[in-house]
């Protein structure tokens, strides 16, 4: 696969860049399409990034592996994000994680092997007053409930 | 029981973010009062209001603006933090989503106020939908000519900014001011040694002022109704509405908007249905999951104002309200909440970095059972070394819950530790076992 933006993307990263006075401010922005585009930020990928916005490998390296959300490895195609912080912890939200954990058969940061889910348990999304909540990649689902959960993940097989 | 309050940011106007309905609803009535005025007369009306910050350390916010340089020839920057990170808290999000705009005439008094070139809205990752109903909410306000050149033309002015959505990527440490503006330069989040201040070395350097979303999105309100009136509603030492974000043990958990001072038992019998199958309450954190706890039996008669909490030894915070029924087990509770800043500590500073892994290994160990009683000192002790020790306050905030947690309810914990150590060790003599004793530490 050949790692590469298309025009537009391109023109949008010029975009990002034009917001900033310094173009190295548009590193999370473009981290952020790439791991759109291709799922996740492969050394490849940052490598790529780095000599667009004319940083080193290192800082791209560094910046990504700071911030959770960018995937260091492939993830699924649906990414179940179980919160189990404490106002969903009140609501039962670790024992969700194991029962969604023992359906997928995967632990945190897993992935099925027909790479279709994966599974992560995250700290607070900011949906407290909706506990117990689960995201499935950018969808969140509040005052859920595991019948609820497990069915969906069972649509979506 | 409580009263109708004033609704200043969460107003109930049906599709509020839309322009047009925000026009005809007195949008950016505010921003045309504060062009008749010089940029310190509003940094003054600020002032008097008695606003204080939203984000968690309620630091006087027209105070804050009056550090910004005056007649220097530098850009100068705001970002608005919208990071929203902290357990518990999930009340900038309801700005994005129900009342965005007055976000955006917010920054822009607070620009003409400062003399800004520019304005950054720092969003949390996790709130994809909310970054882009922000986005889109930015955008209209461009179109209509609200903001940016054209505005120079919609007002009639001389003043003109740019206002920015930037997404974060899932990291807590990036809510602190400092961590959050490297975070903006394309860096790693790590929060920088104050002083220089961000008044004076900020954003690229420029000086900046960084405030919460619903500080800003409150500064419209202060100036459409007067910081007279304003300073009127609820608490004096800290007035206004604050937008409490309640969850756990309750009925209707959400957030309310409701005037500073509010009777916390109020909040959670009145406004939120009280606790789930009547139970008794065993704990409340006032103001997300870093502020220290309230006992159960301490609730009665304690007023949601800043002012209020602190002589009893807890703050408002942002404003997240944590209801724990007397069937929580605190314990587990407590270890979460070390979990989490265990997580999210930088790794920076010693203190934090290994404490906050310390705190988290003797709570695990207390909830398997193999704790004694001297690891309840330990955890105060290992707290107390965290605190103040730190280059940010993500020291303070991992350390006052589990010092909270443990002095508060010590009862709970002792009863799930041993009550001493208890060693086999070896007499030895010439290199030769004798006996086993038993030494007994207390």
């Amino acid at each position: 696969m050949e790692i590469r933006f298309s025009e537009a993307e391109l023109k949008e990263i010029e975009q990002h860049k034009s917001k900033y006075p310094n173009p190295k401010s548009a590193l999370m922005p473009v981290l952020w399409m790439a791991q759109n585009k291709w799922g996740w930020l492969s050394n490849e990928v940052m490598q790529y990034v780095a000599d667009l916005l004319n940083l080193t490998y290192a800082h791209v390296l560094g910046v990504a592996t700071f911030y959770t959300m960018y995937f260091k490895k492939p993830m699924g195609k649906y990414h179940v994000q179980v919160c189990t912080n404490v106002s969903c912890m009140l609501h039962k939200g670790d024992e969700m994680f194991e029962q969604v954990s023992n359906k997928l058969g995967i632990g945190h940061n897993e992935r099925t092997s027909d790479g279709l889910f994966s599974l992560e348990e995250v700290e607070c999304m900011g949906a407290c007053g909706g506990a117990p909540m689960v995201a499935i990649n950018e969808d969140f689902y509040e005052k859920t409930n595991i019948s609820f959960v497990s069915k969906m993940l069972d649509e979506l097989k | 029981m409580i009263k109708d309050t004033p609704k200043l940011i969460l107003r109930d106007i049906p599709d509020l973010h839309k322009v047009d309905v925000y026009l005809k609803n007195g949008g950016f009535d505010a921003f045309k009062k504060a062009l008749t005025w010089t940029p310190d007369e509003v940094t003054n009306e600020v002032k008097k209001s008695g606003l204080r910050g939203r984000g968690g350390a309620a630091f006087p916010t027209g105070l804050k603006w009056s550090f910004m340089p005056k007649g220097i020839d530098k850009p100068k920057y705001l970002a608005i933090n919208g990071d929203e990170s902290e357990p518990g808290s999930f009340k900038d999000r309801q700005i994005f989503e129900q009342n965005p705009l007055q976000l955006v005439e917010g920054i822009l008094i607070a620009g003409y106020a400062m003399g800004l070139k520019a304005g950054y809205i720092y969003i949390r990752g996790e709130y994809h939908k909310w970054v882009k109903l922000m986005e889109d909410a930015v955008k209209s306000a461009y179109d209509a000519g609200f903001v940016g050149e054209k505005m120079k033309e919609t007002f009639g002015t001389n003043f003109s900014m740019d206002i920015y959505v930037h997404k974060g990527a899932g990291a807590y440490i990036c809510g602190e001011e400092t961590s959050l503006m490297n975070s903006l330069e394309g860096e790693r989040g790590y929060p920088r040694v104050k002083p220089p201040f961000p008044a004076q070395f900020g954003l690229w350097g420029m000086p900046t002022t960084v405030n919460n979303v619903e500080t800003i999105a409150t500064v419209p309100a202060i100036l459409n109704m007067g910081a007279e009136n304003y300073s009127k509603i609820g608490a004096p030492k800290h007035p206004g509405t604050l937008l409490f974000g309640v969850s756990g043990h309750v009925n209707k958990p959400g957030v309310y908007e409701l005037p500073t001072g509010t009777l916390l038992t109020d909040i959670i019998y009145d406004v939120c249905g009280g606790v789930i199958g009547n139970k008794k309450i065993k704990a409340v954190i006032p103001g997300g999951s870093s502020m220290p706890p309230l006992r159960g039996d301490e609730i009665e008669g304690v007023m949601m104002d800043e002012e209020s909490l602190k002589p009893l030894g807890t703050h408002i915070g942002t404003g997240g309200i944590m209801v724990m029924d007397e069937d929580t087990d605190l314990v587990k509770i407590t270890l979460r909440i070390a979990h989490f800043y265990h997580h999210e500590s930088c790794g920076q500073c010693t203190p934090c970095r290994e404490g906050t892994g310390w705190m988290e290994k003797i709570l695990k160990r207390i909830l398997k059972g193999e704790g004694t009683s001297k690891d309840l000192d330990l955890l105060v002790s290992v707290a107390n070394n965290i605190e103040g020790n730190t280059i940010c306050a993500l020291g303070d905030a991992a350390a006052w819950p589990v010092r909270g947690f443990v002095t508060k309810f010590r009862d709970e914990f002792e009863k799930r530790v041993k009550p001493s150590r208890e060693f086999v060790a070896p007499n030895v003599v010439h290199g030769k076992v004798t006996s086993k004793d038993k030494l007994v530490f207390a």
